[in-house]
Parts: C-alpha cells; sequence; structure tokens
C-alpha cells in the first residue's frame, strides 16, 4: 500500500479547489454574478486563455497528489517502511521522465552527451569523443532509421492522434450542446465550426487542438528523447519544467489566499468603522509598505533559513522542509502584497458607508457586522476578484526574481527561479547550453500571458468603469 | 507649505519606529544571536566560547531591550535595541557582520546605482510617453490594438529573460558592449550602455500601457471635446490638451520613485557585476550579513517616505488646484 503524504501546501491547494467549486456552484444560481463570468468567457481572448490556465491547473494539482511508495524486502513484524521519496500523481504519469537519467548536459533530441569524455576503445586505445546516450535516442540503433525520419514519423503520427482527439472532442461537446438546445449534433457541430455559439466554442476547441498536439508529441517523442534536453545532472529538463508548474501556480494562488482574509477584514473595518481603528489600519499598513517588499522578504526568508537550520527535528523529509519554505514564502509574499487592495478596500467601504440603502439598513436597526456581510462585503467584491487575478501573473514572476536573490523557494524545490538562475551559469559555458532557460522561459511566459489575458477580460468585465465606456 | 511638511516629517517617526520594531523582532527575538552566531560560524561543532567571542566581536552579547546590570541611562541604552536599532535614526549605521564601515560603503556605492538608474528612468520615460501617445493618436485602430498586444507580451516576460537575453545577445554575440563590470570616469559609459537599453525595454510594457490608460481617461473628458469643437487639430489637442494633463498622473509616479534610485535595482546591478547598493544588498543576503541587511531596509523606508512626501509637493507644483494645509 502507499501511504498518502499531505503538505501543508496540498492541504490549502485542495481548500482552494474546494472553495473555487462551490463558488462555481453557488454563482449558476445566481444571474446577478453568472452574468458578468459569462461576458468574461464570451471574449474568444479569453476563453482560449482560460483553456491554457486549466492545463496549468491540471498540471499542479496532480503534482499536489503526494505519497510515499513502500520499501520492499522489509517488514519483519508485517510493519511496512516506507521510501524517504515523495512522490506525486504527476511523477508516476512521468514516469519515464523522471527515471531515464543521463550523465550530464545533453541537447533537445541529442542521441549523444554535450561534452566529450575520455573512452578506452575496443582495441585497448583511448580516444576522445562524444558518448552516446543511456536513453536518449537509445532505440535507433534496434530500428536503424536516421534520427530526423524518426522523429519526423513520431511527430506526424502525435499530429494525427491529436487531430483525431480533437474530433472526438467536437463530436462529445455537439451532442452535449445539440441536446440542451434540441438540436442534432450534426447541426450543431456545424455551428460550432462557423462560429455561431453563445461561448466561443470555436476558439476554445482549437487552442484545445493545439494543446493535444503539443501532449501528443510530449508523449510520442518525450519517451525515446529527451525533448528538452537534460541539465547538469542529466535529469530531463521537460520533467523540471513540469514540476515547476505547481510552484509556480502556489505562488500566485496561496499569496493571494492567504492575504485575502487580512485584507478583506482590515479594509472594511477600518472604512466602515473610521476613527481609532482606521488609524491603527493605516498606520499598518503605511509602515509594512514603507519596507520594501524584497528586503522585507530577505529578512523574514533570511530568519526562516536560521531557524530551519537550529530545528532540523522537526522535518521528516526535505520535501517537508521545502514545503515549509514555500509556504512562508506565499505568507510573507502575501503579508507585503495585502496593502493595495486594504487600501482600495478601504476607500471603497468609506463611500459605500454614506451610500442610501446602507443609511436605511443602519436605520431599520440592522446590526453592524450584518451590514458589513450582506450589504457592504458583496458590494467590494468585484474589486477583490479584479486584484486576485492581476495580482496572479506577477506573483508568479516575482518567485523567478526571490529565487535568483537567493530568498526564493528552497534549492530542492523545482522552480523556474531555480532553472533560469541555474541557466545564469550555463549560458557561459563553451558550447552554450541555452534549453534549461528556453523551457523555463517558454512555460512562464504561457502561463504569465494567459494569465494576464484573462485578467484584463476579468477587469473589464466587472470593473464598473470600464463597462460605462 | 512649510507647516504641511514639517507635519509630514513628525507623522514618519512613529512609522519609523514601527519599521525598527519590525526588523528588531524579526532579527533578534525570533532569532536569538546564538543562533545566528551558530549560523556564522559553521552549524556543527561549535563551542560556547567560540558563539561568544562573535557575538562580544559584533556587538550582539549585550540584553535586547533592557540592561539591569549597568546603571542610570545605561540600563537604557547599552542594549541591543538602542545599539543597532536606535542608532539608525542619527544614520549612524555602525559596521557589518564582517567588520566594515556600513555608511563607508553605502557614499561609494550609490553613485555607480544612479548612474545606471538615472539614465535608465529618463530614457524610459520617454519612451513609454512616445510609445502610449501614438496608441493614444490612433485609438481603436489596428495600431492601437496591436500595441497593446504587444505591450502585454513585453509583460509577460520576466524581467531575468531581458537581462539574460540582452547579454547573450548584444554582448555575446555581436559582442558590442562589456558584459559586465563597471569602471570609473568615462569609462563606465561602455558599462551603462546595456544595462540602461534593458532597463528601458524591460519596462516598455507595463509602462506605455499604464500611461496609455493616462491619456485615454483624458481624451475622454468634456474639454477636450470642446477643444476639438473649436477646430483645433488633433495633433494640437494631444499635445497641448491631453498629453500636459496627463503629465500629472505621470510625474507623481515617477517622483514617488525617485529617492528610492539610490537604493539601485537588485536584479540589472548583479547581473552585471556593478558595484551599487542593489548589488550590496544582494550580497549581504546571500553573505547572510544581517547587519547590511537592517540598515537597508531601514534606509528603503526613510527614502520611500521621502518620496511620499515630495508626491504631495509636487502635486501643488504641477496642479495649482490642490493646497497642502
Amino acid at each position: 500500500m502507499i501511504r498518502p503524504v499531505i503538505l501543508w501546501t496540498d492541504a490549502l491547494v485542495f481548500l482552494l479547489t474546494l472553495v473555487v467549486i462551490g463558488f462555481i456552484l453557488y454563482a449558476r444560481s445566481k444571474p446577478h454574478i453568472a452574468t458578468p463570468w459569462q461576458r468574461v468567457f464570451a471574449g474568444r481572448i479569453a476563453a482560449a486563455s482560460a483553456v491554457v490556465l486549466l492545463a496549468f491547473v491540471l498540471t499542479g494539482l496532480l503534482d499536489s497528489l503526494h505519497f510515499r511508495l513502500p520499501l520492499e524486502g522489509n517488514g519483519n513484524h508485517g510493519e511496512v517502511h516506507y521510501a524517504v521519496e515523495v512522490l506525486s500523481a504527476l511523477d508516476v504519469l512521468v514516469e519515464p521522465l523522471r527515471t531515464r537519467v543521463e550523465k550530464t548536459y545533453s541537447a533537445p533530441f541529442a542521441t549523444h552527451l554535450y561534452a566529450r569524455e575520455t573512452v578506452e576503445l575496443e582495441d585497448g586505445s583511448q580516444a576522445r569523443l562524444y558518448p552516446p546516450l543511456k536513453y536518449g535516442g537509445a532505440h535507433l540503433a534496434a530500428s536503424g532509421l536516421p534520427r530526423s525520419t524518426d522523429i519526423l514519423q513520431r511527430s506526424l503520427r502525435a499530429l494525427a492522434e491529436a487531430v483525431l482527439a480533437a474530433a472526438v472532442a467536437l463530436w462529445l461537446l455537439a451532442v452535449l450542446l445539440g441536446r440542451r438546445s434540441g438540436q442534432g449534433a450534426r447541426a450543431m457541430a456545424g455551428l460550432i465550426l462557423s462560429g455561431r455559439t453563445g461561448l466561443p466554442w470555436r476558439t476554445i476547441l482549437a487552442t484545445l487542438t493545439v494543446l493535444l498536439a503539443c501532449i501528443f508529441l510530449a508523449v510520442n517523442l518525450a519517451g525515446v528523447y529527451h525533448v528538452l534536453g537534460t541539465d547538469k545532472v542529466g535529469q530531463d529538463v521537460l520533467y523540471q519544467t513540469l514540476k515547476s508548474v505547481r510552484t509556480g501556480l502556489l505562488i500566485g494562488t496561496l499569496t493571494t489566499l492567504v492575504m485575502l482574509p487580512f485584507a478583506i477584514f482590515m479594509g472594511i473595518v477600518a472604512g466602515y468603522a473610521r476613527g481609532w481603528i482606521d488609524d491603527v489600519v493605516q498606520y499598518i499598513y503605511t509602515t509594512l509598505n514603507s519596507i520594501p517588499h524584497v528586503l522585507l522578504i530577505a529578512a523574514a526568508i533570511l530568519m526562516l533559513q536560521v531557524y530551519i537550520a537550529n530545528h532540523p527535528e522537526l522535518f521528516e523529509t526535505t520535501v517537508e522542509r521545502a514545503d515549509i519554505r514555500l509556504l512562508f514564502l506565499c505568507i510573507i509574499l502575501g503579508i507585503t502584497s495585502w496593502t493595495g487592495l486594504c487600501r482600495l478596500l478601504r476607500g471603497e467601504s468609506l463611500k459605500l458607508r454614506e451610500a442610501e440603502y446602507i443609511q436605511a439598513a443602519a436605520a431599520f436597526g440592522v446590526s453592524h457586522g450584518r451590514i458589513i456581510t450582506r450589504h457592504i462585503l458583496p458590494n467590494v467584491m468585484h474589486i477583490v476578484l479584479i486584484t486576485v487575478v492581476l495580482d496572479f501573473s506577477g506573483l508568479v514572476l516575482a518567485e523567478a526574481v526571490l529565487s535568483y536573490v537567493g530568498v526564493g523557494v528552497d534549492s530542492t524545490t523545482n522552480s523556474w527561479g531555480n532553472m533560469i538562475n541555474s541557466a545564469r551559469l550555463e549560458m557561459a559555458r563553451e558550447p552554450v547550453v541555452w534549453w534549461s532557460l528556453l523551457s523555463a522561459f517558454l512555460f512562464m511566459f504561457t502561463l504569465v500571458l494567459a494569465a494576464n489575458l484573462f485578467s484584463d477580460a476579468v477587469r473589464d468585465a466587472f470593473d464598473p468603469r470600464t463597462r460605462e465606456r | 507649505m512649510f507647516a504641511y511638511i514639517v507635519r509630514r516629517v513628525i507623522y514618519a517617526i512613529p512609522i519609523l519606529v514601527g519599521i525598527n520594531v519590525l526588523t528588531f523582532y524579526l532579527f533578534f527575538v525570533v532569532n536569538s544571536p546564538d543562533d545566528m552566531a551558530r549560523m556564522h560560524l559553521g552549524m556543527k561543532h561549535v563551542t560556547g566560547e567560540a558563539i561568544q567571542k562573535w557575538k562580544a566581536s559584533h556587538g550582539y552579547d549585550k540584553p535586547l531591550l533592557l540592561n539591569r546590570e549597568a546603571d542610570g541611562t545605561g540600563q537604557l541604552t547599552d542594549t541591543i535595541f538602542f545599539e543597532k536599532s536606535v542608532r539608525l535614526f542619527a544614520f549612524d549605521f555602525g559596521y557589518s557582520d564582517d567588520g566594515r564601515d556600513i555608511s563607508y560603503d553605502i557614499s561609494q556605492r550609490m553613485l555607480p546605482s544612479l548612474a545606471i538608474a538615472i539614465p535608465a528612468l529618463l530614457l524610459g520615460l520617454l519612451v513609454n510617453i512616445t510609445f502610449a501617445l501614438m496608441m493614444a493618436f490612433f485609438r481603436g485602430t489596428y495600431i492601437d490594438t496591436s500595441g497593446v498586444i504587444l505591450c502585454v507580451v513585453l509583460m509577460s516576460v520576466s524581467g531575468m529573460f531581458y537581462i539574460i537575453g540582452g547579454q547573450f545577445l548584444l554582448a555575446k554575440v555581436f559582442r558590442l558592449m562589456p558584459i559586465s563590470g563597471f569602471a570609473g570616469g568615462i569609462d563606465a559609459l561602455k558599462f551603462i550602455v546595456l544595462p540602461v537599453i534593458i532597463g528601458v525595454v524591460s519596462g516598455i510594457g507595463s509602462g506605455a500601457r499604464w500611461y496609455r490608460t493616462f491619456f485615454l481617461e483624458e481624451a475622454g473628458k468634456d474639454y477636450i471635446r470642446t477643444a476639438r469643437a473649436k477646430g483645433l487639430s488633433e495633433m494640437l489637442v494631444l499635445f497641448r490638451h491631453i498629453l500636459r494633463n496627463a503629465l500629472i498622473p505621470i510625474v507623481t509616479g515617477v517622483v514617488v520613485i525617485l529617492p528610492l534610485l539610490f537604493m539601485g535595482s537588485l536584479l540589472t546591478e548583479s547581473f552585471f557585476a556593478i558595484p551599487g547598493l542593489g548589488s550590496y544588498t544582494i550580497d549581504a543576503i546571500n553573505n547572510q550579513d544581517f547587519a547590511i541587511v537592517r540598515v537597508m531596509v531601514f534606509l528603503g523606508s526613510v527614502l520611500y517616505i521621502i518620496g511620499l512626501i515630495l508626491v504631495d509637493i509636487t502635486y501643488t507644483i504641477v496642479d495649482p488646484r490642490v493646497r497642502l494645509t
């Protein structure tokens, strides 16, 4: 039996997932919440970015299901010992990527190592040559095909599979939508393909097809090649990048989750109560805001390092230690980033408390707590939502910078920041090792771009000021 | 006006006290000086004597808040809190953990930081305003839309890619300038060019898009319609009315970061090996030199507060309707 491991961040991730699912179910029955969301997804760009974001989120969620495998050949009293290594569902899914480790750097699709080595030949003489990879392209010897033909064949098959899968998706969608609107699947498919549907299904399907093509290409090629090369210790770079997705997403979302209660509570109470409470809250956020954020984060993380170094007994595995550091980074990022939202909320509730319906509620003797939760909170939620969505991409980018400065995630955690950090030295090598940087760039750029485009659509749909224009 | 500034400066005191207490708490209470000593001397096999010696040589061997053994005011002043935190108010920064005079280091490293930061800021402003004006002039057309999309794409690239990519392309492949380093005097010029270019390029995305919203907001106002109705050409409207009025938020946004330019940019300076305050901070973080980090936190906060006061003063200058009382 495997033993599930629930890390702190895992628990929070699943809590967040539940909250989001609950919100979706709740919003479905409330037209005033559902309408702006429909407006968001009606935009083609937003719908396409939502699909991309969803793919990232699924990867991150799969990577959050952690467990430890039992060790074989032990248990003299029936007890089972577990491996120290903590794996995730994603690790199992991409097993070949994780286990096929080469000796050192190798370029994408390479069949030989990046550096020359002295090898003893069969006749006893020594030669400096590029040793062949243990796994990358090892199947070529058996089939006798040249590498380019093999890659081409596999890519074509992958594309064909992707198109087939996309066609199946289209058919399923047409049947589903057709059943809801009482039309035949064939007619519905025609409507989807000509782009005459309420939600831009055609764009969604197109994005899905591109994603599927990438996935099938990876499935067909990554099994026998290192599609994005290998790093210094011979680990597949594609695997590292995939594992980094979770870190990036966590920083972007958990930070928000941590800071939201603070910011909402303090902001609304300050604006609603005014007087000395307002002064205190303002003092707190001005003080926190005055400290340069990187320095505050650095100070806090340095202190955490000292703490962890002095208390090694608290953490069972290295993964747990790295996890605590990740969580703490989210918390400290949250502490530095709640001030902006708090200020916005304070201003908005200062304005709202003078509104007539609030005055009326107060005149009817509704309690302060009830006024805040029933009347003020729902009316500032759009600000909260916009801030949360807009902050996400900035936080993902911040992670890379912090890791570079040395106060980011633990060096054992896979993250784009750590990849870029090591790429800095690799770029100075001769010949240049560019693939780590490129893959970190590709994944990070895709995520941040999708998040930026999506957040713009959310802001346009929810901000009353842009709606009037 | 003068009374206002005096009052703002007085308001700043409790904030600085708060920052000091916070950093003091982080550095000395969450972890005792013993922990820091152990960290610096290596984790294992550290004798108690070695720890005591390290603490004594760095002035960490005193009580935290109250020294019961001293007499008179010494009870309060002969403590870590007074020595390490209160002294900062007099800009007495003391010595770093490896024994260097922090004030001297800061004064030496300020100029290289400014040599990068000021040209990057000015050039960035020029480029961003030009780009944003162009988008505002062609608003609603394909030029505007593609400009905005370009901005979003540029924004989505991490600053580190700009630096690494720029260094690789311009310095390594085309060999136009040195990859990194710094020199005094006129030689500094060739080292400054690349960081400035990269600083400007990496700021275009967010900057131009942000300024565009200012321009569009101004363009939607009534007096602009009046100006057009008078028959003014679109160019004249753009430069004489929209640009001048939109400059108010732009200028105030710049003024608030002016003092912080002293601190330099962490990323740029460390990538280009520029001996400024940004790389000073990064080195301190990497060497776990708590004394320097503490000083930089304090200095950064002071500069930020100065920036806020400057913004208020700027408002009265650029917008005569605003009066400070």
